[in-house]
């Protein structure tokens, strides 16, 4: 596709590698040629780079498509998601989770990018709620101060984390994805 | 009504009246001094023709890229002191600081260079924010900026000397040079002030006459405020010849990289023997709103762009 028809969060390749626009700014000196700096997000590994375009310049457009999949099981180093229309089953690698594997919960529902028929990414829900395993043992440290005083816990998923004091084992918490940080308690075991 | 156009225009109320405030500033600074405010054709036969600005058609017309040509047939015919408050369009022209129709304020004296006329914007821009109530100092994005007068002039050469560290003037690179003017060279101008960029290559005079006594040198300048490119300038080319010729490099230079044929203007040219020695400017109102208001986009300061007419 031409450069000029590129705005924020087209998808284009670079070397084969699938890239997210976040920010496109078209600059232009009045009499001069116009310039698109972009800002990009590598879609494999999330890391961001910076880049300039001349016009008349073209770029490849990533066809992605994005599907709702649910997830159901893990298999070795593989995570198995369902096409929640179509009921096919679909294989991620571990690795292209990367910390997302933490708060994934079976039957939990998640936005699946797909390039071609290769996932490569997928877009938790913005909070989750996960069920506390263990937490830290032993007496409550008794320190004096004001702020909540907060142990660590691990999630049913294996995600180790911060929570406040008084939650237990088999509690309920709310967790938000995108910090990995606590939010609230949401249930608390009988 | 649709509750976002609704939100929006409620929204840019107070920028749209302060926009009203400055054209009404601006009509009485160029009547005060003697100038003839004038309006020409919207939708022209031809237009200048120029590498990097692609115009709409309009049958076998074009919109008006820019109203240059037809004011300079009026000074050809004997007007003095002309301006012009007039929409432009250029297609594909979109962004923070563009949309494809937009308002250009543009005038010509007689009698004046690049320099006077240089000096009109610095006493418009002053008075303006003089009568807006914000004495020689205004703020922008964070930024404070001293307008207090003469504002500081640097040529194309000695910025990019020292900014990118080649000089165009020496080694003309046109596509080099927007690059780097925009990536390195703008960056590097004192954003407490504005900046007067002065002495551009002769390869990217256009309209332009080139310096008495340097051949390689255009007068023409551009001013810019905030990281704002808000002026260009030109003492004009009355040269007849000359600006055919630069017209015709410049036809064949769009025929080889976009294939598209283009007219030459040929009344204009005609009218160039007539043409009284003067200087003339073309300002972007909607960005000078932009800095009075104080905002960063020109989303900000018209009521509908080409994404919400």
């Amino acid at each position: 596709m031409e450069i000029e028809d590129i705005h924020k969060n087209v998808k284009i390749l670079i070397g084969g590698i699938p890239y997210n626009v976040d920010e496109a700014e078209f600059m232009k000196p009045g009499k001069g040629r116009a310039i698109y700096r972009l800002k990009l997000r590598n879609l494999v590994n999330g890391s961001t780079a910076d880049r300039t375009y001349h016009s008349g310049e073209k770029v490849e457009e990533a066809h992605t498509t994005n599907f709702e999949g649910q997830y159901l099981y893990q298999e070795g180093e593989h995570y198995v998601f369902m096409n929640t229309e179509t009921f096919e089953q679909l294989l991620i690698d571990e690795k292209l989770l990367g910390n997302k594997k933490d708060f994934l919960k079976e039957s939990m529902v998640v936005s699946i990018l797909m390039m071609a028929d290769q996932p490569i990414d997928i877009t938790l829900p913005t909070f989750v709620e996960l069920k506390v395993k263990v937490v830290e043992s032993g007496v409550a440290p008794k320190r004096a101060t004001i702020t909540p005083q907060t142990k660590s816990a691990v999630m049913e998923t294996g995600y180790a984390m911060a929570v406040p004091a008084f939650v237990k084992e088999g509690d309920v918490i709310k967790v938000d994805t995108r910090t990995g940080g606590y939010v609230e308690r949401v249930g608390t075991k009988k | 009504m649709r509750e976002a156009d609704r939100n929006r225009l409620i929204r840019l109320k107070p920028n749209l009246q302060r926009r009203a405030l400055i054209y009404e500033f601006t009509r009485a600074f160029f009547i005060e001094q003697g100038f003839l405010e004038v309006e020409t054709p919207i939708r022209v036969p031809t237009i200048a023709p120029e590498r990097h600005i692609t115009p709409f058609a309009s049958d076998s017309w074009f919109l008006s890229t820019s109203p240059e040509l037809h004011m300079k047939r009026m000074l050809a015919a004997g007007y003095d002191r002309l301006f012009q408050v007039s929409h432009c369009f250029r297609s594909g022209e979109r962004g923070r600081w563009h949309n494809p129709e937009f308002t250009m304020l543009e005038w010509y004296r007689v009698a004046a260079d690049y320099r006077q006329v240089i000096q009109d914007i610095e006493r418009l821009v002053v008075a303006l924010v003089g009568k807006l109530g914000f004495g020689n100092q205004i703020k922008y994005r964070g930024q404070a900026i001293d307008i207090s007068l003469p504002w500081p002039r640097v040529t194309v050469r000695d910025a990019f000397l020292q900014a990118a560290g080649w000089d165009p003037i020496a080694q003309p690179d046109p596509l080099r040079f927007d690059t780097d003017l925009v990536t390195k060279v703008l960056p590097s101008f004192v954003p407490s002030r504005p900046t007067v960029f002065m002495d551009y290559p002769a390869a990217m005079a256009s309209l332009a006459r080139l310096k008495p006594d340097e051949a390689r040198v255009a007068e023409r300048a551009e001013v810019f405020i905030g990281g704002l490119e808000l002026a260009n300038v030109y003492s004009e080319l009355r040269d007849a010849r000359e600006q055919e010729s630069r017209f015709q490099e410049t036809i064949a230079q769009i025929y080889l990289g976009q294939g598209k044929q283009i007219a030459l203007p040929q009344r204009f040219l005609e009218a160039i023997a007539s043409l009284p020695d003067c200087g003339g400017a073309a300002l972007g109102i909607d960005r000078l709103v932009m800095l009075l208001c104080n905002v960063d986009s020109i989303d900000e300061v018209v009521a509908f762009t080409v994404d919400t007419a």
